[in-house]
């Protein structure tokens, strides 16, 4: 283990007594994540090696993550921490880190450097959108289609969602408001720039939703990554969106025809947050695990086996060929130059101040 | 007791009152029987009943608004609300007091979620205002009115302070009001905009849907159950086990095999297209809307249906149907003039069991549903466990647990709760 | 209607063989989802659908990869063992508490019995959601969620209405002379218990067992809330693989699950039968 400033009290004990050492900290910890074959990239990538290194240390998965921020507030309410660390999205970490649910972190202090010495906050760089949020990784929300079921046509653009005469078919969405209604404005018109200030009105959340109304018949919602690959391979629906590294597990891994659509992808983030009243032993435990596993070696390990882009800067050059199949991993990244033509910025600040409204509006919609 | 006096009272062998010593013997045993039930009852309590009613509780709980802004709440009572004037200096130096002290331990963005629920938008007022209002000098910083409706213009909209007057008692009936797409609005009840309407929708559709479920359930229910009444008893022991075998599989597993069944490349739709009554690029559509919930759940609810069924039809005598017949009664006029009358009993049991139990349903529309096939604890999962409106989940929890009491009660009447029997 | 008589017409005939076909119709929509999974449980692929290798019944279609995964992966093992955990300590909570109170239950002067019997029943009838929610809340605030004996005593408290309608069930159809015969003949309450109504009712206090058991077994809703990520269970493990990462290894699990639902059922039975023997009833 190495012992950097892990912090002063930790460390003094660590010198004076070397036994006493992980004593003070918990040797069982739970992790909140997003299950499939991102839960176990994450399982091969951090945790196998972590307990590797320290013998007696059990890791448990619960895969909450989707619904992280109700059950903190939860456990938060009854005083009753029972997760040790969370993989949320960028928004749900500003969230958390604003009603106090999440700790704070000092990027540097708590975190390694990079091997060339680079602190941690000017590695990650822009991506520390938040006080409490470690980033992992950059993904992106995407479409996949049948390529044996689209037609002769494949679909090029994020508006062929839109166009059931050229792609008649199910697709899958989520069942959230987030992406869709920007994908819906923009297709139906608005500039790209535009988007959010359209959406903060709501004549604009109406135009949002009398797009989505379109397909509305046609639409299979989803709520975990999971489900658009399987709909995908059962021919359930004919293009769908999902995660980019989940369509990359079935294209690749499981070599379904499935093609993939790289036009406004949703950029987002992923990563931890440390939930706030932990108990000393525990936090501790939680601490020294999040500084082994977002170093920059970690980090790109887990590009090995999931398409997602590490996220700190010193980790791309280190992102090497898939684990198992041996491909090369950085054409498939969401970052890679050819896939990010036209991408579309997500914006985490206006949804963590305007979720609950949207969210609301979105559901009525839904069951209308 | 030929040897007891004609004229005292009637003794026990220890000489006391035979009618006190039965007495005495009739408390003890009511004692000794409540004894043996309070564990249980104890238990229950603990385990169940408060852990509900604590749920409950929640949905008239409006104790966080006077929590966290206590001074502005007290500073409010002097406003009109019928004003179209915003409210005074004072009322705003009080908020910026409030909003101080919960920014500093974070829990400004607890009372604007709570307060969002009635006015959207209120919400990212409070958060935007928390972050910068959190650095302010509340003691000696005015006039606040100016400063703060200059850091967020929603702080002059009136109906910003109409909502934290309305909301800022102890106990609401709001979350009451948004169950029935209703809000409190300055001047009492009012209907919510119909784009915010989804309540009453839902509610409705539970209860139709579970309606057609306990019908398709009856259909399919009463000529099994005329069968195994009228077979002999080791076949009807056999075919039973047809019966009772999905009632002891796994809810998860009948629901992930219907999944597989009814998806449009699935078994039944494979097989119709086989047969030629379907072609192949217009397969059904199974799941994932309302048919495919009526399918999955008549088949996981059908032993419900047919084993009260069963028992009732157990004890109708043959010998009527006979007698009718030989009295000149054809086939259908015999069943139906007297057999179905006597075999109405395990009908209304079985109806009001399936009925109970398809009402609350949760998993199986979540899996096989869509957005078109899922019930009212759909939505009060939602709140509970991804919204966190839970205040909300409890209103409709609370509507929906008294529809099924009032159907237990029923039930209790008819059938008497004592007579359920499973297999 | 046991058989046809002879003199049926054949207007009757037509009837007789069509209402056959209609109940063994309803028999199918009972049975064949159930056992649908089973052969599905052997796909060599990862997906659920019957491939073409499968329905020419080609042995490459088929293999056993989905069992091994269950039996060699971490998680699944576990969710099997915290079940195991979980199950039979619900389950003896359950029954005690339950036993009691039923015999209590069906003494013959027991004041409020009916409001009683409401609240003892009201586990199985208030919707499971509602329970869920509940528990959640308030087991959290005196720290039992996300413990092992937190989701012990919910699924215990689910158990219960089981145990007590078909022990009391049992009690109905016993006689009462027994006990005093054996109280006359100078036993002591507890000797009387397990001597002579014990042995009488074991048969319906052990299928109020395997009630509760396949209660807590089955259980997922609960579970989700009241548990953490240390209680995992079965079905909750299930949950998440219809959710989460879509997997033929729950085909795997759900046909183990199937054949442990006909052991259990064939034990009710033979416990039902063996009952209303001792008790000296005919069969059904």
């Amino acid at each position: 283990m190495k012992m950097t400033k892990l912090s002063a009290l930790v460390m003094t004990t660590a010198l004076v007594a070397p036994a006493a050492f992980a004593a003070d900290m918990a040797n069982e910890m739970t992790l909140v994540s997003w299950g499939g074959s991102y839960q176990s990239s994450q399982d091969k990538a951090y945790v196998q090696p972590y307990i590797a290194n320290n013998p007696g240390v059990k890791a448990v998965w619960d895969e909450s993550s989707a619904e992280a921020v109700a059950k903190l507030r939860a456990m938060n309410e009854a005083g009753n921490v029972t997760w040790d660390l969370v993989d949320v999205v960028a928004s749900d970490a500003m969230r958390l880190c604003d009603e106090g649910l999440a700790e704070e972190i000092n990027h540097d202090e708590d975190l390694a450097a990079a091997p060339d010495g680079t602190s941690a906050s000017e590695d990650f760089g822009d991506l520390l959108v938040s006080d409490c949020f470690i980033p992992q990784i950059v993904y992106s929300t995407t479409f996949g289609y049948r390529t044996d079921l689209v037609g002769a046509e494949a679909p090029t653009s994020v508006c062929d969602i839109f166009d059931l005469a050229k792609f008649p078919g199910k697709r899958s969405l989520q069942k959230r408001p987030i992406d869709n209604m920007e994908w819906a404005l923009y297709c139906d018109g608005v500039a790209k720039d535009d988007i959010y200030d359209v959406l903060g009105t709501d004549e604009g959340v109406a135009r949002g939703l009398a797009k989505l109304d379109t397909i509305k018949d046609s639409v299979v919602w989803w709520s975990a990554g999971a489900e658009t690959p399987q709909l995908l391979a059962d021919g359930e629906v004919v293009m769908g969106s999902t995660f980019n590294g989940r369509l990359f597990s079935a294209i690749a891994e499981q070599n379904q025809p499935i093609g993939m659509l790289w036009d406004m992808q949703s950029f987002d983030l992923d990563g931890w947050i440390v939930p706030a009243g932990l108990p000393a032993d525990r936090k501790a435990r939680a601490m020294d695990f999040l500084k082994f596993a977002t170093d920059t070696q970690r980090l790109a390990d887990q590009a090995a086996y999931i398409s997602y882009g590490p996220a700190r800067a010193s980790s791309a050059p280190l992102v090497g060929k898939h684990a198992e199949l041996g491909i090369e991993m950085a054409p498939h990244m969401p970052t890679d130059p050819a896939n990010a033509g036209n991408v579309h910025t997500y914006d985490y600040e206006w949804w963590a101040d305007n979720r609950d409204d949207l969210d609301a509006k979105f559901q009525a919609w839904l069951v209308k | 007791m030929s040897d007891t006096t004609q004229n005292g009272p009637v003794l026990a062998a220890d000489g006391t009152p035979l009618k006190r010593s039965l007495a005495k013997a009739l408390r003890m045993q009511k004692l000794r029987a409540l004894m043996l039930i309070a564990p249980l009852l104890l238990f229950i309590l603990v385990t169940f009943i408060l852990p509900v009613g604590d749920m409950l509780f929640r949905s008239v709980d409006n104790r966080i608004v006077q929590d966290v802004l206590p001074n502005t709440v007290r500073a409010l009572e002097n406003w009109d609300a019928a004003s179209s004037e915003l409210p005074d200096e004072a009322v705003f130096a009080a908020m910026a007091v409030d909003l101080k002290a919960a920014a500093e331990i974070k829990v400004h963005t607890k009372v604007a979620k709570r307060l969002n629920y009635e006015n959207p938008g209120m919400a990212s007022v409070f958060r935007k205002s928390g972050r910068k209002v959190r650095k302010w000098d509340v003691e000696n910083e005015g006039p606040y009115k100016e400063r703060l409706i200059e850091l967020n213009d929603g702080w002059a909209d009136i109906e910003l302070w109409r909502t934290i007057k309305t909301y800022s008692g102890q106990r609401t009936m709001g979350y009451f009001l948004n169950a029935v797409d209703m809000k409190l609005g300055a001047d009492g009840a009012e209907v919510r905009p119909e784009t915010e309407r989804i309540y009453n929708t839902m509610l409705i559709r539970t209860m139709r849907m579970s309606l057609i479920i306990t019908f398709s359930c009856i259909m399919l229910g009463y000529p099994v159950a005329w069968l195994l009444a009228n077979i002999t008893t080791r076949s009807a022991n056999m075919l039973l086990i047809l019966v009772l075998l999905p009632f002891w599989t796994s809810l998860l597993v009948r629901t992930s095999s219907w999944k597989i069944l009814l998806q449009q490349q699935g078994v039944i739709n494979d097989v119709l297209v086989w047969i030629g009554i379907v072609g192949d690029d217009n397969r059904l559509v199974l799941i994932n809307n309302e048919l495919g919930t009526i399918i999955a759940m008549t088949h996981i609810l059908l032993p419900f249906m047919i084993l009260p069924m069963y028992s009732v039809m157990q004890t109708i005598q043959p010998t009527y149907l006979r007698a009718a017949k030989s009295l000149g009664a054809t086939n259908w006029t015999a069943f139906w003039r007297v057999y179905f009358p006597q075999s109405v009993p395990g009908i209304g049991a079985g109806s009001i069991l399936v009925f109970i139990l398809a009402v609350g349903y949760y998993i199986t529309p979540a899996l096989v549903g869509g957005t078109k096939g899922t019930f009212i604890s759909n939505l009060i999962a939602y709140h509970i466990s991804s919204s966190g409106n839970w205040g909300l989940g409890a209103a409709l929890g609370a509507i929906l647990l008294a529809v099924v009491l009032l159907l237990y009660w029923v039930y209790d009447k008819i059938v008497g709760i004592d007579n359920v029997k499973l297999g | 209607m046991s058989a046809l008589p002879p003199y049926a017409t054949t207007g009757q005939r037509a009837w007789y063989y069509s209402f056959r076909v209609i109940c063994g119709l309803i028999f199918f929509f009972l049975i064949a989802p159930i056992v649908v999974i089973i052969p599905l449980s052997f796909n060599s692929q990862d997906f659920f659908t019957f491939t073409p290798e499968m329905l020419r019944l080609d042995p490459e279609g088929f293999s056993l990869k989905h069992y091994r995964d269950f039996f060699s992966n971490d998680s699944w093992q576990s969710a099997m063992w915290n079940s195991l955990k979980i199950a039979p300590m619900a389950t003896l909570v359950s029954v005690t508490f339950g036993t009691l109170a039923a015999i209590g239950l069906s003494q013959p002067h027991v004041p409020f019995r009916r409001a009683i019997m409401a609240i003892l029943i009201s586990p199985m009838i208030v919707p499971l959601i509602i329970s869920a929610a509940g528990m959640y809340f308030f087991y959290s605030r005196i720290g039992l969620q996300g413990t092992y004996i937190g989701v012990v005593l919910a699924h215990a408290a689910l158990g219960i209405p089981f145990v007590i309608i078909t022990v009391t069930a049992t009690l109905v159809g016993f006689d009462r002379s027994l006990t005093r015969a054996a109280a006359n003949m100078g036993a002591d309450p507890v000797t009387t218990f397990f001597r002579i109504q014990m042995p009488l009712i074991l048969p319906g206090v052990i299928s109020g067992g395997l009630f509760a058991f396949i209660t807590s077994f089955d259980e997922v809703v609960v579970v989700l809330f009241v548990g953490s990520a240390g209680q995992k269970t079965l079905p909750w493990q299930m949950f998440i693989g219809l959710r989460e990462q879509i997997s033929p290894t729950i085909l795997a699990v759900a046909t183990i699950l199937v054949a442990i639902s006909i052991a259990l059922l064939a034990t009710v039975e033979m416990l039902r039968r063996r009952s209303e023997r001792l008790r000296g009833m005919s069969p059904s």
